[in-house]
């Protein structure tokens, strides 16, 4: 992949064979010259998408019509390829189709740049495009899909009339919800059996000399599960030429902007190191920690003892939300000598692991804040515990009671305790955000306790320190331009400034609803 | 030859029937585990089928390095274990083993680099390539289901298991998954082991063997489980046929040999896999019915009645014959790439027996308990046979080809002992594999240029 300089030169032809068809497998990257700005709106454009495709998936079920709609208005206004609605009879007064099939060929690899380094961050990555890639193949009329599968040489090929007729009852029994006269009328596709693992596994398709016969309907589980494992393998292969690309000034910033703007936020660079004062955490827990930081700080409270699960959690979300490693020390010694332990052996037994956190012993990695996502999933709490999630890991009884006691209205706990039940643990600490905060909508997707923090101190105008942190680069670049010129920009070679505004442009983004 | 009670007696080529019989004792009538230090080094020099087993796993020479790259563990004496063994030449894997005269041989995977050098290669880069598909079928994983026998103990009526085994998993391999090459050989005491030597097989990712062996499986759950198969629609094609073959030897295996249908506690047993209500009504008709064959008609007859009324627990009948006969795969074995198999031809210590390919068109006529051992056939390397003089002075004249003579000689050896037909079939084995190895290798010739 030749992404540095971007200074590219190659004839122009093969690109309307590239953009033949509405929907690709990007398996080859855009070999074209194009303009930083291009660059950069086609970058951010794609991001809105993407995080529209995350949010809708975690608020709808996926491919239901309010899904569907909602993904393709975003499409149609974001200018990239959808397929238009019978009676959608706009003319040409927009990007033509040619356009949007380019910007999304050369939007998806921009991202790829910007989305390969880190394991979360290209794991977040794959399952948006793949969701949105699922949205699109399933959109496409049959005929379109079996080209598409050609096209990619995808060794789906489908099966005669006569064959079918031949293996009509061993096809009935082996799929689920497969009839005779479905046999006749739908479509089999004949394929490896390696390629249909997750099939063939379950013992859901008919198997004959090493080929899975399977049903339309099943195909696009096998298509997503190729996109994914090609688009997994191109973003290792990334990462690795990765270093000649940030050597190019004009992209690295806003390569970095895009991956921490939004999911890369790990939070692990402390960002109000210091503005936090011991004496406020406490007042602090109650406004602004997620449910399961209140908790953790009500149990240390409490029995002035914490378990490593739970010092874990809890510690390096203070680190988070800006404790120095001082302050940490001071902090967890003066809650532990009021309990068993005293001075002495603190020292000997707990500072070495608060300092551990703070990447000041062993092999000194900054361990980073555990995201929503590594708290519900990994090591659950046992007897003894305070650590996890309460959405996941509590009792609904629990839970309930300890929401009555946080003076959650009845309503909005039963609120929370339907969420639950349907495992949206996220979208039901959203809701305790939202109820404790008495907004109506939280306008953020949730995935991590600090990010939970940020944004309740925001919205309590305890904000205004977070603000001034992110004009603060707006400010410094007007500095350094009225040395020279008096306010003309100038685009090309101030690459700062458009970062800033770009700043604002998904700054703001996030904050629409 | 004749038969006594299953002790075979081998009489002299002389011997007159009028003549009273000395019948002598001697090893090799019976094995003894502390004579194999000194049957091993014969076994090795002389009987071990090195160039068959250099043959097949060349592959052909399709491949560079893929015997230099294959790993092998041996256990020595004393159950000293060594893994990671690889071999430049066929010579040298002859060499080292006469040297070691390991008592196990365990097979691995292809690596990326020679296995004895595994240190030297920086960490991380070494790593299982390939290797065939492997099946382990063990007879203790039947515990549940046999009366006649446990643990490491087979007989004749429960063989019947690994044969029924056999049937249902070498068809499902080559119908549904078009594997073509596949070997069954004998573990030496308790079982069979499948190797699956197809390309394709070879290069089968962890997920696809995982996803091959969970096809394949139908009896889930341990000790704690009582019903380990249930059946849901729609049946799918693998498991009808397969219950063809189970069917087969139902009646004379579970019915007659298993007395299944018999004792009160197997009764028991078979309806507590039997839905509640259908079971006290079975259970009264047992009160009168006491004869096997009509006790599983009844089963039949009310799975029958069941299956046009209810929805739930239609299959039952299927899923006891299922339970009781299906095969047990040990998962394990089959998914890891680098998971090492005790290799075709090795001795099984404690039996003695050797590990020998079976010939699936004969598959009912093999008997276990006729596998030669490693001191029956050391025996038989002894004992002098007609026309061997002759043979003795052609070698002389033929000294000038040393190599040539030498594996004459070895196959002259092998084939007057019991251990002949084996290898035999294992070197048709090896033809219908070579087949695709000549295609391979023009093909790659092509492609080089190479004339």
């Amino acid at each position: 992949m030749q992404f540095g300089g971007r200074k590219k030169k190659i004839s122009i032809n093969p690109q309307s064979e590239l953009y033949g068809q509405q929907l690709q497998f990007y398996g080859q990257p855009p070999l074209e010259n194009i303009s930083l700005s291009e660059f950069e709106t086609f970058a951010v454009e794609r991001l809105k998408l993407l995080k529209t495709v995350e949010n809708l998936g975690v608020s709808h079920v996926k491919l239901t019509d309010s899904y569907r709609g909602k993904l393709q208005s975003q499409l149609k206004t974001l200018n990239f390829p959808y397929r238009p609605d019978a009676d959608d009879k706009k003319s040409q007064s927009g990007p033509t189709e040619y356009e949007k099939r380019r910007k999304d060929h050369i939007s998806h690899f921009i991202l790829r740049l910007a989305y390969c380094q880190t394991e979360d961050l290209r794991r977040w990555f794959i399952q948006q495009e793949v969701d949105l890639f699922r949205f699109r193949f399933i959109d496409l009329f049959p005929k379109q899909q079996l080209a598409f599968l050609h096209k990619n040489n995808l060794h789906y090929d489908t099966i005669s009339s006569e064959e079918k007729t031949e293996l009509k009852d061993q096809l009935i029994n082996s799929s689920f919800g497969i009839s005779g006269i479905k046999v006749m009328e739908h479509e089999f596709y004949k394929v490896p059996f390696q390629d249909a693992l997750d099939l063939v596994r379950l013992r859901k398709v008919y198997l004959k000399q090493g080929y899975a016969y399977i049903p339309h309907q099943d195909i696009v589980t096998i298509v997503l599960n190729d996109f994914r494992t090609r688009l997994s393998k191109a973003l290792a292969l990334t990462a690795r030429s990765l270093p000649a690309v940030h050597s190019d000034e004009r992209l690295q910033p806003l390569l970095n902007h895009l991956s921490h703007a939004y999911v890369g936020q790990d939070y692990s660079i402390q960002k109000n190191v210091g503005k936090i004062s011991l004496d406020q955490i406490d007042s602090l827990s109650g406004k602004s920690f997620p449910l399961c930081m209140r908790q953790l700080h009500q149990s240390l409270r409490e029995n002035h003892h914490l378990r490593h699960g739970g010092r874990m959690q809890y510690g390096l979300f203070l680190k988070g939300i800006g404790l120095s490693l001082e302050q940490a020390l001071q902090f967890w010694k003066m809650e532990f000598i009021r309990g068993k332990v005293d001075a002495d052996k603190f020292d000997k037994a707990y500072a070495y692991s608060i300092r551990h956190m703070f990447g000041k012993e062993g092999k000194r990695t900054d361990y980073t804040p555990y995201s929503c996502m590594k708290v519900i999933l990994s090591n659950p709490p046992s007897q003894g515990d305070h650590h996890g999630c309460p959405f996941r890991h509590s009792d609904p009884e629990l839970l309930k009671q300890k929401l009555q006691v946080y003076k959650v209205s009845p309503s909005g706990i039963n609120q929370i305790l339907e969420l639950v039940k349907g495992m949206h643990y996220q979208l039901a600490c959203q809701k305790y955000f939202e109820l404790t905060h008495n907004i109506e909508d939280s306008s953020f997707s949730l995935n991590h306790p600090n990010q939970y923090f940020l944004e309740s101190q925001k919205l309590l105008g305890g904000g205004k320190d977070i603000k001034r942190e992110m004009d603060a680069p707006q400010r410094s670049q007007e500095n350094s331009a009225s040395k020279g010129s008096t306010g003309t920009q100038e685009v090309a070679a101030n690459t700062s400034q458009h970062l800033a505004e770009m700043t604002e442009d998904l700054e703001s983004f996030f904050q629409e609803a | 030859m004749c038969d006594l009670n299953g002790l075979q007696l081998l009489l002299p080529n002389d011997y007159m029937s009028h003549e009273p019989l000395f019948i002598g004792v001697t090893s090799a009538f019976y094995y003894d585990p502390a004579s194999l230090p000194d049957l091993l080094p014969l076994y090795y020099r002389r009987l071990f089928p090195f160039s068959q087993y250099y043959r097949w796993l060349s592959y052909g020479g399709v491949q560079k390095n893929y015997f230099q790259n294959r790993e092998f563990s041996f256990t020595l004496k004393d159950d000293i274990y060594v893994r990671y063994q690889s071999f430049s030449t066929q010579n040298e894997l002859e060499k080292e083993m006469q040297k070691m005269n390991p008592y196990k041989i365990d097979v691995g995977a292809v690596y990326s680099h020679r296995p004895s050098q595994h240190n030297t290669v920086k960490s991380g880069t070494f790593q299982a390539l390939e290797k065939e598909l492997v099946f382990d079928i063990d007879m203790t994983d039947y515990d549940d289901v046999r009366s006649c026998c446990s643990a490491a103990d087979i007989c004749s009526k429960c063989w019947t298991l690994m044969t029924i085994a056999i049937r249902i998993l070498d068809r499902a391999l080559q119908d549904d998954f078009g594997f073509q090459h596949r070997l069954w050989v004998y573990s030496g005491r308790r079982g069979v082991h499948c190797w699956v030597c197809d390309e394709a097989a070879r290069k089968l990712s962890v997920a696809a063997r995982s996803a091959v062996t969970e096809y394949l499986s139908l009896v889930k759950g341990g000790d704690e489980t009582i019903k380990k198969v249930v059946l849901t629609e729609p049946i799918h094609p693998f498991i009808s046929k397969s219950l063809e073959v189970v069917k087969e030897y139902f009646s004379r295996y579970a019915l007659h040999d298993q007395d299944l249908m018999g004792s009160k506690e197997s009764v028991e047993k078979v309806l507590a896999l039997v839905p509640e209500d259908a079971r006290s009504y079975l259970q009264q008709e047992f009160e009168k019915e006491k004869k096997p064959e009509k006790r599983w008609k009844l089963i039949k007859e009310e799975a029958l009645r069941k299956q046009s009324t209810a929805k739930k627990g239609q299959y039952f009948e299927n899923e006891i014959m299922l339970q009781y006969c299906y095969p047990r795969l040990d998962a394990n074995v089959s998914k890891g790439v680098n998971h090492l198999l005790k290799s075709p031809f090795s001795v099984h210590p404690k039996t003695g027996r050797i590990s020998v390919p079976i010939d699936v068109s004969e598959l009912d006529k093999f008997d276990p308990f006729s596998v030669p051992t490693i001191s029956l056939i050391c025996e038989e390397l002894d004992r002098p046979r007609p026309g061997e003089e002759k043979e003795k002075l052609e070698d002389a004249k033929e000294k000038a080809d040393e190599k040539d003579a030498i594996e004459k000689r070895k196959s002259r050896d092998y084939k007057r002992t019991s251990l002949a037909k084996y290898i035999k079939y294992f070197d048709q084995f090896l033809d219908g594999m070579a087949r695709s190895w000549k295609g391979e290798r023009l093909r790659n010739s092509d492609l080089q240029k190479e004339f």
